[in-house]
């Protein structure tokens, strides 16, 4: 038996050491000493790690030139898909999808604005579409932190597109396409 | 001499054997249950938040794009939550008495950020990329769940490394198309482009998608 009792308490003492050390509080990997995006930073300003820039502070891929009065880019139809995506996101809550100002937000009681298809902004040049995007109108707040400049350009050539749609006749639809109308799959006709 | 054991006692070690060997099991079993369980996912996890934001009401039912608010989840790891000031984008004009909305406009005076309680927290040893899943072909229901039906909102997917690498080792079912990427209610298997054509547009090669430094750097 005595024989034994050498390697029986060499074992408990191992058993019991190894339990000791993994009850240690040791630093958690999955909670690192370092600030995730937004995460919670004591002490600085607001007590959050995400800081507001500076005043005067310039993005790095930011366009310091004025800006141009015409379309800076070739109007090609990814622009005009870009525009459309852009439109549905950030301007059709309001301005609704065809650009009537009969969204789903001014259904529910926002201000409604002016729609697309008026004398007046037909004849506006495509930078008033621009920067009111980017500066806002009346109760249309400023969609420049959310709409960067490219998109502004390309939703502005979208909405004359929406405005050339609304007063488009048959004839100016291309005669292939033309056919496709009539059958009543416009819906397929891709650009 | 009498036997130091009886002749019961053969079987009695052998049940004494396999018992503790069941009871190791069995614990096994108990504690991966445990750890695959929302009780150590976090699934259903839906804490009280500052101000009670419903996504089914933005989303369900106004019809909002998730990127209306969450505008940076193309160009940036992460999805982004709204200032202050997207909020009062309408509810400068709807809802402007309203006493849940109290927060959202003392945030807009004092200048303070509200301070939203994460859902959704991966561990730190996790690099996850919101830009990069958007922009291949995984929407945001994929994760997320059917937002558009949570008045809070909760926490649908496990977030387990397993849960990830389900997809990551065969993406091509999860896969939209783009112009379908913020959709509820689509479903990659029946609707639209199939996966193995997505897999080749968005120049998906799976054998990248498992290595260890994809996720962990």
């Amino acid at each position: 038996m005595t024989r034994l009792a050498r390697p029986c308490i060499a074992a408990l003492l191992a058993l019991s050491m190894t339990l000791s050390i993994a009850a240690c509080d040791q630093p958690h990997m999955e909670d690192q000493a370092k600030y995730e995006t937004f995460e919670a930073a004591p002490e600085w300003a607001d007590d959050q790690s995400a800081l507001t820039p500076v005043p005067g502070s310039v993005a790095r891929d930011a366009r310091l030139g004025p800006v141009p009065d015409e379309l800076p880019m070739p109007l090609t139809a990814e622009l005009l898909e870009r525009g459309r995506e852009r439109f549905n996101i950030y301007c059709s809550p309001c301005h609704a999808r065809t650009g009537s100002g009969h969204g789903m937000v001014v259904q529910r009681g926002f201000p409604q604005p002016p729609t697309f298809h008026s004398e007046r902004l037909r004849q506006a040049p495509l930078r008033h579409f621009y920067d009111v995007i980017s500066d806002g109108f009346g109760v249309m707040y400023a969609y420049r932190d959310r709409v960067a400049p490219e998109d502004r350009w390309a939703i502005a050539a979208y909405i004359r597109a929406l405005q050339l749609a609304r007063h488009a006749s048959l004839a100016d639809v291309p005669a292939d396409v033309r056919q496709r109308l009539k059958r009543g799959d416009a819906t397929k006709v891709t650009p | 001499m009498a036997p130091l054991f009886r002749r019961r006692a053969n079987s009695l070690a052998v049940v004494i054997l396999v018992g503790i060997l069941a009871l190791l099991v069995a614990i096994s079993v108990f504690a991966y249950v445990v750890y695959r369980s929302p009780y150590q996912t976090d699934v259903g996890y839906a804490p009280e938040q500052p101000v009670p934001f419903s996504h089914q009401h933005h989303v369900g039912g106004l019809g909002l794009d998730c990127r209306y608010c969450h505008s940076g989840v193309e160009t940036s790891d992460f999805a982004g939550i709204p200032p202050t000031l997207t909020c009062m984008t309408c509810h400068s004009q709807e809802w402007t008495n309203a006493e849940m909305l109290a927060p959202v406009r003392q945030s807009l005076t004092t200048e303070t950020p509200l301070s939203w309680t994460r859902v959704h927290d991966l561990a730190d040893y996790v690099y996850f990329s919101h830009r990069a899943h958007v922009n291949n072909g995984v929407g945001c229901e994929s994760c997320h769940g059917r937002v558009d039906k949570m008045p809070m909102t909760v926490q649908k997917a496990p977030l387990t490394m397993k849960w990830c690498l389900s997809c990551h080792r065969n993406p091509a079912p999860n896969l939209r198309p783009l112009d379908e990427i913020t959709s509820m209610g689509y479903s990659p298997a029946t609707d639209g482009a199939s996966g193995q054509m997505l897999m080749q547009r968005y120049r998906i090669h799976p054998d990248t998608l498992k290595e260890c430094a994809t996720c962990h750097r």
